[in-house]
């Protein structure tokens, strides 16, 4: 993929990630059944549906990122709206006017997420969260060039990070009035984030 | 699952269009995004008050939308934080140029979509400010977890905060007053039988016969412990005990006892546990002056009940006796 992620890439991304949660919303659940409420799968698919079904013909990115953003925080609610739309409209916010992102602009962008995702939702790397699979995922970005095996490496990082999440404590959201309970589950945000990255770089890696 | 539904997605929009019709002298209920309001507009010059939260817990708070209490209620679907466009929506629907306190109970969701309907709101000028609800003392750890839940309390909040905002004190006092309310109140909460969310389609946790969960939160979780079934006057004391010593509420005390139904418990079994709460704080030297018995913050069909405790001053006192006109609560006017 030389081209770099434009609008009809990242178009396409949203298609494949919310087909995916669709297909997985039932594995989704279960993990969030186990230290949560049990809705995370079911809500993230109505969420990436409205996604698409909204998505229309954005301009840039930037303007792509915002929309996706927006429509998260109005249709999947709990904690998850807010902390995956807010990871989109920073994202849109450090796209800036770029119609297409290289490998160096893609790790600033979704650095810019990350760190939206931490200051909204007050959480560190170890307490459980989509972070953990985050974290990672953007280290894994930096110094990287070519663009495929930048978001090779983003993905395996995160999916790497979110297996690694079943040996922790949890310390944020419902799974924290769990304690030590919750070691040995996978967080669902942490899988969900994965599945997102990984989505990106079967598309575009 | 026998319920009075017609559609486990639709039951959140049928029970709005109910309380439209039942209260349209009263509240406006608003569609995409959902929030009711005051029949009435904005009131220029009052600070308005916006609460919200999971549906399932009726009348809280779509029910306390009215005179001297809520100015707008954002339903989100059963037990599901509403979402920051509804927020933001009532928000810009009910301020009177003066400012509105989003009243949040303590969960995550609802925090963060609060958070991001304030941010929103002042992006448009709109000043808002925000007062996080946590009295259940259930929860012991709050340094390595999301904290104290709101429960109980809250109702007490919205009452108490409502009238100081429809006596006309401003955004910063009626903060600090929520605030106040919120830091001399304790509850706990106990559940006989767990409920069914509409969409799971089955109980949340199962409790033999003989079984209760003490430490409940209001939606459906699972509580401090589990223990045997025993008296209510047994059972109102292991409730009283943590409320008492955790504020610690102390010999000369006012107070208001709020004794809760969790939807599925008949008042009579609520006066009952509120004989021996009684009894319990007048032991204690605490001196019950004000009351509030009945079902008012809910988990669906759960049998069970929970004990709220508020310190009362003079001012709260003075503004738990003001006029409320809403569906649910309604003196004085």
């Amino acid at each position: 993929m030389s081209g770099g992620l434009d609008v009809a890439v990242l178009t396409a991304w949203l298609g494949r990630v919310a087909v995916r949660y669709a297909a997985e919303q039932g594995y989704l659940c279960d993990l969030d059944a186990a230290i949560g409420d049990g809705d995370h799968g079911a809500n993230l698919a109505r969420g990436f549906t409205a996604v698409v079904a909204k998505l229309g013909q954005p301009a840039s990115p930037a303007a792509l990122f915002k929309s996706v953003g927006m429509t998260l925080i109005g249709t999947v609610g709990g904690a998850s709206g807010p902390l995956y739309g807010t990871l989109f409209i920073d994202m849109g916010k450090a796209a800036g006017e770029s119609t297409t992102l290289d490998a160096a602009s893609w790790a600033k962008v979704l650095a810019a997420g990350l760190a939206g995702v931490a200051a909204r939702g007050k959480a560190q790397p170890g307490d459980k969260t989509m972070i953990d699979a985050l974290t990672p995922a953007v280290q894994a970005l930096q110094g990287e060039t070519d663009l495929t095996a930048a978001l090779t490496a983003s993905a395996a990082a995160a999916v790497h990070g979110a297996e690694a999440t079943k040996k922790l404590i949890a310390h944020k959201g419902r799974a924290s009035y769990l304690g030590e309970r919750a070691i040995g589950h996978q967080d669902p945000g942490a899988t969900s984030l994965a599945m997102l990255l990984q989505g990106l770089a079967s598309e575009a890696g | 699952m026998k319920k009075f539904i017609n559609a486990a997605d639709r039951v959140v929009e049928d029970s709005l269009a109910g309380m439209a019709a039942a209260h349209h002298d009263l509240i406006k209920v608003h569609y995409e995004p959902n929030f009711i309001t005051r029949a009435g507009g904005p009131v220029k010059g009052k600070v308005a008050i916006v609460s919200g939260g999971g549906s399932g817990h009726e009348p809280m708070h779509g029910g306390f939308v009215g005179r001297g209490m809520l100015h707008a209620a954002c339903p989100g679907a059963v037990f599901t934080s509403p979402t920051p466009d509804q927020m933001l929506a009532a928000t810009k629907a009910v301020d009177g140029g003066t400012g509105v306190l989003h009243i949040v109970k303590n969960y995550t969701g609802d925090i963060l979509n609060f958070e991001m309907a304030a941010d929103l709101a002042k992006e448009e000028n709109i000043h808002v400010n925000a007062v996080v609800t946590d009295d259940d003392v259930a929860v012991q750890d709050s340094l390595y977890t999301a904290g104290r839940r709101g429960v109980g309390g809250t109702v007490l909040a919205e009452k108490i905060c409502g009238a100081a905002a429809e006596a006309g004190a401003d955004l910063e006092t009626v903060t600090a007053l929520c605030r106040k309310v919120n830091a001399s109140v304790r509850s706990i909460g106990v559940a006989l039988s767990a409920c069914t969310v509409p969409h799971a389609g089955k109980p949340s946790f199962t409790l033999e016969d003989d079984e209760i969960e003490f430490g409940i939160g209001i939606h459906g979780e699972p509580g401090r412990r589990r223990a045997k079934h025993a008296s209510a006057d047994e059972l109102a004391a292991m409730m009283m005990e943590p409320i008492l010593t955790d504020l610690p509420f102390t010999k000369g005390d006012h107070a208001l006892l709020f004794v809760n139904g969790m939807g599925g418990t008949p008042l009579i079994e609520l006066y009952v546990l509120f004989r021996k709460a009684h009894a319990i704080a007048a032991q204690h030297g605490v001196t019950i002056s004000r009351s509030l018995v009945g079902s008012y913050i809910t988990s669906l069909e759960m049998a069970g009940a929970s004990i709220s405790l508020l310190r009362l001053d003079d001012s709260m006192t003075k503004y738990w006796d003001a006029p409320v006109v809403t569906p649910a609560l309604r003196w004085g006017a």
